[in-house]
This record gives structure tokens, sequence and C-alpha cells, in this order.
């Protein structure tokens, strides 16, 4: 099967449109080769992981697009969060679709861990991907914070005071991750620098690994097939 | 001649695994090293050697700018400060509990927290609320120029002496 799907390299080379057809091949345990129709259905899933999916991909699209205008500094993080309210064109629209979908994913997230749970899909052999997801979750909660204090206003402000408090009450390390975390003492121009990058570039990029290992494993793991429940 | 060879070979293949196993253990030994020697640079790099944050010690203004048996916050230091017959004393604004900015309530003649609702005597003491300690008093002084000046880095003990005028 392999040799007729997998031609060879310089044929390849030649003509790469041969490439891009071995891509279904290629990708098959992403994308299911073969999918049975009552997998597809509502009642399995509510398809809320595939809503998370979506909603994030809103949130890649919508931040890239935000980062265009944002500066992430004092005072222009503020000011850019005025201007894409009031000045951009679509600004307003962006911003609230980035705003919006956020706290959709945070819902939807939770409600896929609780479909998840209440289905018992976390069992054998999916005990990887339950902690793959809540590896996810918790991404999803930081993306959350850290996205909070970008806008620079007085709740973003306080909101991560408050935040990098709980952190510091931590017996023994907790002082010195909320001074790692901040970049200081309190909540000023390195801790938006921080946060920002957090935000903008390394929690994304985990989540985006993570979530490859997420549907990657699911397929492994039988996809969506119900578990096939032991009689009591 | 063949027997010496293969004399000769047994012990070079003992010698051989034991190679093998001194270099993996080399290997991992030394990624181990240079992984705990990146998480040693990593965190060092990640706390800021130099900070440009304003300065603890702040300039209060003058003494008499402060009517007796008043309590007057400065947002922009975080400050209380507190005059009373005996004298001033200087006051931590932040509230003890999650680091929100209290706030002095004339009518109520308390100090109030608008978070999580913790209220503080205007000797720091507390009344109510999830604050775990007592708002701390703080290091005050009068300057050469006769400004009232406060360290926010240094506490003392509450009903510490008064600053006299």
């Amino acid at each position: 099967m392999n040799k007729s799907v997998n031609p060879p390299a310089e044929h390849a080379f030649r003509n790469p449109i041969r490439v891009l057809a071995r891509w279904r091949e290629e990708f098959k345990e992403i994308f299911a080769a073969r999918v049975h129709e009552s997998q597809l259905g509502f009642r399995l899933t509510w398809y809320l992981g595939a809503l998370t999916l979506g909603c994030f991909s809103i949130q890649l699209i919508t931040g890239i697009l935000l980062m265009l205008y944002y500066h992430p500094s004092i005072p222009q993080g503020y000011a850019d969060m005025k201007d894409l309210q009031f000045v951009v064109s679509s600004g307003v629209f962006l911003r609230n679709l980035h705003r919006w979908s956020a706290h959709a994913m945070v819902f939807l997230v939770f409600a896929h861990m609780a479909k998840v749970f209440y289905r018992g899909a976390y069992r054998p052999p999916r005990e990887l991907n339950w902690v793959v997801g809540v590896c996810l979750l918790l991404l999803t909660i930081l993306l959350s914070y850290t996205g909070y204090l970008l806008p620079w206003d007085q709740l973003s402000y306080w909101g991560t005071t408050v935040g990098s408090h709980i952190m510091s009450s931590v017996p023994v390390v907790g002082d010195k991750s909320s001074f790692i975390l901040l970049g200081g003492h309190g909540v000023n121009a390195n801790a938006l620098l921080r946060f920002y990058v957090l935000h903008a570039v390394i929690l994304p990029l985990a989540v985006i690994m993570l979530v490859g290992l997420h549907l990657w494993r699911l397929h492994k793991d039988g996809g969506m097939h119900a578990v096939p429940t032991e009689k009591p | 001649m063949a027997n010496e060879k293969q004399k000769t070979d047994a012990p070079n293949e003992a010698v051989d695994l034991n190679r093998r196993q001194f270099f993996v253990k080399m290997g991992a030994g030394s990624l181990a090293v240079a992984g705990l020697g990146g998480c040693v640079f990593g965190l060092q790099y990640l706390a800021p050697s130099v900070l440009y944050e304003p300065s603890p010690i702040v300039n209060a203004g003058r003494p008499e700018h402060y009517p007796i048996d008043s309590v007057t916050l400065d947002p922009r230091f975080g400050i209380f400060v507190v005059r009373l017959q005996e004298g001033f004393y200087a006051l931590s604004a932040v509230c003890t509990h999650l680091g929100c900015m209290s706030v002095w309530k004339p009518e109520a003649g308390v100090i109030a927290c608008p978070c999580h609702g913790s209220s503080f005597q205007r000797d720091g003491s507390i009344i109510a609320g999830p604050a775990p300690r007592p708002l701390p008093w703080l290091k005050m002084w009068l300057g050469d120029d006769g400004n009232l000046m406060v360290d926010r880095a240094i506490m003392v003990p509450s009903q510490n002496e008064y600053v006299r005028v």
C-alpha cells in the first residue's frame, strides 16, 4: 500500500502535486482516514472539542490581527486598545470577537472536560489523552489570565495584582515565582511585556503542539467510538 | 593462534560493553548537568538584575497639609498618612489579603478594601474580612527640608512612636 501511495522521492520532487495527494495518508492519524457515520453524531460529543478548537482558531486569527495595532508598553497599550475600539476600522469587531471567543473557549473547554468525564471517555486506553486535555485546560486558563492584563486598564491591573499575590502566597517559592513572572515587585512595564510574550507566543505554541498530540492520540486510541462498557 | 585471538577478543568484548555503558552514562550525566545548569541560568535570566521601579522612599509633603485627626490616602504611593493628636504615622494602603489598594471611609471611620471586603482600624488592625495581617506601619521621618518622608520598604512595629513636628 505504501509503495503505491509513496512515490519515489525524485518523482515527488518533479511533481509537487503528488506530495499534496499524499497528505491524507501522511496525516491520517490526525484526520482519520475512515470515520464511521455513527461517530459523527451530535450525541457522543456534543461537538464540544471541535467547537473549542474552532474558538482557538478564531483566537489565533483575531489575535494576530490585533497584534498589528497593539504595542505592549505603558501607557501605549491602553491607548492602542482604545484606538482599536474607536479608530481602527473593524477594530472593535475584532477585539470583541477575540474577547467573546476567549470567554466561549474557557466555557467550552470546561464543558468538553465534563462531557468526557461523564461519558467515562477518560478510561483506558485514553488516560494519556485525558492528561493532555488537563494540560490544555490549564493552558487555556493561563492564556485567559495573561490576555486579561494586555488592555492595561484598571480591571486588568488589579486583576493581575490579585493573581500575582495569590501566587506569592505559595509557601517558600511563592515570592520568587511571582517576581519572575512579573519581572519585578509589582505589575509594571516588565509584567506587561512578559504577559504579552506569554500570551502571544509561548502559550499559543504550547497549545498548538498539545492539540496536535491530543488529536493524534484521539485517533490512535480508537477515535470517538464509545468505549465498550463493562457489565457490572 | 586462533586460541590466542579468542583470548584477546573475549576481554575486548567485555571492555566494549563497559565502554558503551560508560559513554551512555557519561552522556546522560552530562545532559543532566547541562539541563540543570540551563535551568539555573534560565531562572537567573528570568529574574531581572536591574529594576526601573519607583523608589520605595517617597515624599509625603508638608506636615501642615494634614489636619489633626485625619487619615489621608496618597494613591500615587499606596500609603495612608495619619495625623493624630500624638503625631504622624504612615500606614501601607496595600491590603494584606491580595494586594488591592484600600481606602479610608470617613463616614464609617474605617479603612476598607474594595476587592474582597477587608476592613481595618486606622491604626491598621483588622476589623473584618479575609485579610490575614494588619496593615503594616511604615518608617516615617521628617526630612531636612521639612517634608514628611516615608520608606515603603521598611515596616516598623505598630504603635511605634509617632513622628512629631
